[in-house]
């Protein structure tokens, strides 16, 4: 499948503030179902963004605008071809210690209610069967609700609070497979829509597993399936904060607001040759 | 129970007086105490003079407070020296190697030397320090490794410190207070000189540059600010190194570099000499609350552009746990054996040390895994039964995150006291300098000393003194 | 050198200057109010004058305080609440001291921490026996004292001109404060406003900068308000006049400009200013009106300083 995506965000600000600067992790790598055939991220006052790749394998891009300015734009333009693989992820660099995906972080650390929940999944036939329980349950713990939690919400927090987006849930089910000791990552991207599934942003969150016979597994607990060929891959870390698309701080007083726009599209099927 | 037999580096059990020490106990005997009195007082003056202070705050009284000062030196052999410095540069060498391989391939956790939990599980490993490559492989550019003495030939290292090692200018200040106030006692001996240490420091630091930079690196040291405790040291250092003394405010990113901003406009930066915590040194990256840090510095350290020393990420190999495998290292790393001795430690996380610790707590010292400068430990044979207790609890509640260690019987040297010269216990911190091309040290360091009678703890914060060390040439 | 730092020993500079003009502004408000009471309002007015002066009047007006002599010399003299006090442009000068220690010589680090370390004991002293100008006599001490020691023992390089730079701006925006408060005194002869009490007044006025006795030696006869304005914004020879900051300011970015090989943009601002002094007479500022006169050089003044501050120290 051929996915499009338009991706826009803009801070304005009330007056000139001086300095800003932003860590974007908005560039996908390639894997067996991802093929790259077009991405331009750019800072619409042409700003050139030096770039490095992290820990994770993220390609980074850093924006920085040393001058007085009320706006800062960013802009993605891509076309993506997807492949179905199940949720498994095979070719995607791998920089990372597999081992060192247990570690527990300030917004994935379990507390007694997700521990319990994952207990719950212990008697699984296997690794996917205890993924696959983990999803189900923590769909039906945490009720999908748009600006009830924030990028800061820890899984122990939304699971008590019985709600919260895809972030939420991706770092309840991260809490819980490492719990099960299970390396499990936080994977941000997009989503196209229209396939029917029940809950529809266009910039999603999921997790993914590592599992020794397949590797690294996607599952998608916020619509409790493994990702498919509608889902593009952008980035991944340990949890939100490694892998969150804009991480940015400026100096100045001023008064921001954020606009974002993100379309992403189903391209017609090509002619296949 | 009879008192344990302490070594005394001047004077041995049947009354001779080492070698080293000939001239200056000739010099104790024949000095007045009035005159360390006096001596005492005058180098008071000097070091109020020299502004050479640490800052307390939040406790009261005057913050800018003065560690006390031994007017007379510890003495140390060129024979002992010699051994000391091949055994550090083994050491730290092996240090920088297992830090480097941590943060690539972690051969050594493969090869089951060291546990993987034990290091990937660890808040000291930053996983986004991850594949990040520092010139000359190099993160602990300045290693304070603290040393202290059981006997003539018994020398331990009590721990590691790679990630901001403090006191040099101690060493430096202390030397300077002494060649004052005893001119004469240093032509009765060859003492190594140590004022080469700024001079080594920045030749240290220019050569981990980061690879694209042409001629002569620029150099700053980048302090918390005036409230820091050892905001001093910083701006001693910045002085004997010639270079500038920067706040986080000083700096900012643009484009890939980092740069200070100077009257004459941005000045590019190569190397920053930190003495900022990991956490706090870039907002973007840690804690997004530290107004003390470069916004984006992470960035720019990643992509090769600026050396951060000590590297981010080196106190990994500060932890006590981790301390226990550094002999292993040695063997791994360099395929040497360690010249450098461990003091034996048990580790918590093992279901049989943890038992025997807690049977015998009244016989160890215990410490936090991730705790320095003394705090946090419990030192048994001086703790009451509810002490004890109650640390018991918190071992069992968390074992990892202790070690345990048999009471040392740390040597002492001659200090003065109020009642007169006395025996006091003391420790060592020698500082290395490491580049990856050469590793560099000055014969001396920091001599610490329990200034209470019979006490084992020389941390600043809890009543130790400092002494100059001398260390005697050939 | 660091922005930063450039920033400390500029304010450092500015604060001592300030204090010492607090001190001047209080020791003549004293005066006066000693003086036979001619004017209806009674003495508040000098009291007045002094907070007008120091830019403190809305922020003792807020605070509910009583408005006699006792609390406004406490409020400009110790108060904590009032940033621009004597007390705290003493600690502000030596925070920023302190920030850059290594930056001024040894001397001038004593003099600055033994003058705050000494100031609460003094303040005391002084409050308890009732001999508020002994303290200010201190305060005028200890600034010269400090204004001395850099100047005989700092190296000639950008730290001194920044230095000097944070003085004469603030004594040049000092000067013109005190002439625009009393500037209804100083009209030409003809538009004499009152009796006996103006002679005060202008004495006052030449106290405040320490000028009366270099007053009699220009000008040999007894205080004329034009005349006094003509020295304390045109007379090259008595330096706290407007004139002289202005040389000393444009001096000093020569300075800088040598060492940096280069101007910046305030030197135009600056050179403009001294320049205007220069060709301007007495009667040309009497004619435009002495009060918009002084209103226009403080606000240039104030922007010059933000230019200077913009230029070299990237502060904002």
């Amino acid at each position: 499948m051929r996915i499009s995506i338009h991706h826009r965000t803009v801070y304005r600000y009330e007056r000139p503030i001086v300095y800003t600067i932003q860590s974007l992790k908005q560039t996908p790598q390639e894997y067996a179902a991802q093929t790259i055939l077009r991405w331009r991220l750019r800072s619409a006052d042409g700003t050139p963004m030096p770039s490095f790749l992290d820990s994770f394998g993220n390609r980074t891009h850093t924006l920085v605008i040393n001058k007085p300015h009320d706006v800062v734009e960013i802009l993605v333009d891509g076309l993506v071809e997807t492949r179905d693989s199940a949720g498994v992820v095979r070719g995607a660099p791998e920089p990372f210690p597999i081992a060192a995906y247990l570690r527990e972080t300030a917004l994935t650390e379990p507390d007694g209610a997700l521990k319990e929940l994952a207990e719950g999944c212990r008697g699984a036939a296997d690794l996917v069967g205890t993924a696959h329980c983990l999803m189900d349950k923590i769909r039906a713990r945490i009720d999908y609700r748009v600006g009830a939690t924030h990028v800061e919400t820890t899984a122990a927090a939304a699971l008590a609070a019985g709600y919260g987006v895809c972030q939420d849930h991706a770092h309840a089910f991260i809490a819980c497979a490492r719990h099960l000791g299970l390396p499990a990552r936080y994977v941000s991207g997009y989503l196209a829509a229209g396939d029917g599934s029940e809950v529809y942003e266009a910039s999603h969150a999921w997790a993914e597993i590592f599992i020794p016979d397949l590797g690294w597994v996607g599952f998608d607990p916020a619509n409790a399936i493994c990702p498919n060929q509608t889902y593009v891959r952008v980035a991944t870390g340990l949890d939100y904060r490694e892998a969150a698309p804009v991480r940015g701080l400026r100096k100045g007083l001023a008064e921001e607001s954020l606009d974002v726009a993100v379309r992403v599209i189903q391209e017609a099927e090509q002619q296949q040759a | 129970m009879t008192e344990p037999a302490f070594f005394d580096e001047m004077t041995l059990a049947d009354g001779a007086v080492r070698p080293a020490y000939k001239e200056l106990s000739d010099w104790l005997t024949s000095t007045p105490a009035e005159q360390f009195r006096l001596k005492r007082r005058e180098a008071d003056i000097l070091f109020r003079r020299l502004g050479i202070t640490f800052a307390v705050y939040g406790e009261g009284g005057d913050p800018e407070r003065l560690i006390p000062f031994d007017v007379i030196p510890r003495v140390l052999s060129a024979l002992e020296w010699a051994y000391m410095q091949k055994g550090l540069e083994q050491r730290v060498r092996t240090l920088n190697a297992f830090i480097w391989d941590i943060y690539h391939d972690q051969e050594i956790l493969k090869a089951g030397v060291v546990p993987e939990a034990l290091i990937l599980k660890n808040s000291s490993y930053l996983p986004e320090m991850q594949g990040v490559d520092p010139p000359g492989g190099i993160y602990s550019h300045i290693s304070g490794i603290d040393m202290v003495r059981v006997g003539e030939n018994d020398f331990y290292v009590l721990e590691d410190n790679c990630r901001t090692p403090s006191g040099v200018s101690y060493m430096l200040e202390n030397r300077e207070v002494m060649m004052r106030l005893f001119p004469a006692l240093f032509s009765q001996h060859r003492v190594a000189p140590v004022d080469e240490y700024g001079d080594y420091l920045v030749q240290t630091l220019r050569e981990c540059a980061p690879r694209h930079v042409e001629g002569e690196a620029t150099v700053a040291i980048l302090t918390p600010g005036i409230f820091n405790s050892a905001y001093f040291e910083h701006s001693f250092l910045a002085d004997q190194m010639g270079v500038e003394l920067v706040e986080g405010q000083d700096l900012f990113v643009e484009g890939e570099s980092v740069f200070m901003r100077t009257t004459q406009g941005p000045k590019q930066v190569d190397v920053i000499y930190r003495r900022i915590d990991d956490a706090f040194i870039d907002p973007l990256t840690f804690n997004p609350e530290s107004a003390l840090g470069v916004p984006g510095l992470m960035n720019v350290y990643r992509a090769g552009r600026i050396t951060l020393a000590n590297g981010v990420g080196a106190g990994i190999a500060d932890d006590k746990a981790v301390y226990t495998y550094v002999p292993a290292m040695v063997k791994f790393y360099l395929g040497e054996e360690p010249i450098l001795k461990n003091v034996p430690t048990y580790r918590c996380a093992d279901q049989d040390s943890l038992a025997y610790v807690l049977d015998n707590l009244a016989e160890l010292v215990v410490k936090e895994v991730h705790g320095s400068g003394g705090y946090g430990m419990l030192v048994g044979p001086k703790a009451s039964q509810a002490e004890r207790e109650a640390y018991a609890a918190r071992i069992k509640a968390d074992p990892s995150d202790f070690i345990a260690q048999p009471t040392l019987a740390l040597s002492t040297c001659p200090t003065h006291v109020e009642e007169g010269v006395a025996p006091r216990h003391v420790d060592f911190r020698p500082f290395v300098l490491s580049s990856g091309a050469s590793i560099r040290m000055v014969k001396g360091g920091l001599t610490r000393v329990a200034l209470k009678s019979g006490s084992l703890v020389v941390n600043s914060s809890q009543g130790g003194g400092t002494k100059d060390t001398w260390v005697l040439e050939e | 050198m660091l922005s930063r730092t450039a920033n400390n020993i500029y304010w450092l500079s500015r604060y001592m200057e300030r204090a010492e003009n607090l001190a001047r502004i209080l020791e003549v408000a004293d005066r006066m109010s000693k003086m036979p009471n001619l004017e209806g309002e009674g003495h508040y007015s000098e009291w007045r004058s002094a907070m007008i002066i120091s830019g403190c009047e809305p922020l003792f007006e807020e605070s509910g305080l009583p408005a006699d002599a006792v609390a406004i010399v406490d409020f400009i003299a110790r108060s904590e609440e009032n940033p621009s006090s004597i007390y705290c442009c003493i600690q502000a000068a030596r925070e920023n001291g302190r920030a850059v220690r290594t930056k001024l010589t040894t001397e001038m680090w004593e003099t600055l921490n033994d003058t705050w370390l000494g100031l609460e004991q003094r303040w005391n002293d002084a409050k308890r026996r009732g001999e508020i100008r002994a303290f200010l006599d201190w305060v005028k001490e200890r600034s010269t004292l400090f204004r001395g020691t850099l100047y005989g023992t700092m190296l000639r390089d950008e730290a001194y001109y920044f230095s000097r730079l944070g003085t004469f701006l603030e004594r040049a925006d000092n000067t013109a404060r005190i002439l625009d408060v009393k500037y209804h005194v100083l009209l030409p002869e003809g538009e004499d406003v009152g009796g006996g009490v103006d002679h005060y007044q202008w004495m006052t006025v030449l106290r405040a900068v320490s000028a009366l006795r270099s007053y009699h030696y220009l000008y040999r006869e007894n205080p004329k308000p034009w005349k006094i304005a003509e020295l304390l914004v045109l007379r090259r020879e008595m330096p706290r006049s407007l004139i002289s900051c202005m040389g000393e300011i444009v001096a000093n970015l020569e300075g800088l400009a040598e060492q940096y090989g280069g101007r910046s943009p305030s030197h135009r601002l600056a050179g403009k200013m001294f320049s205007e002094l220069k060709f301007t007479s007495a009667e040309e500022v009497f004619q435009g009106g002495l009060h918009e006169f002084l209103t226009k050089f403080i606000s240039r003044n104030n922007r010059l300083g933000e230019d200077i501050t913009r230029d070299y120290m990237f502060t904002g």
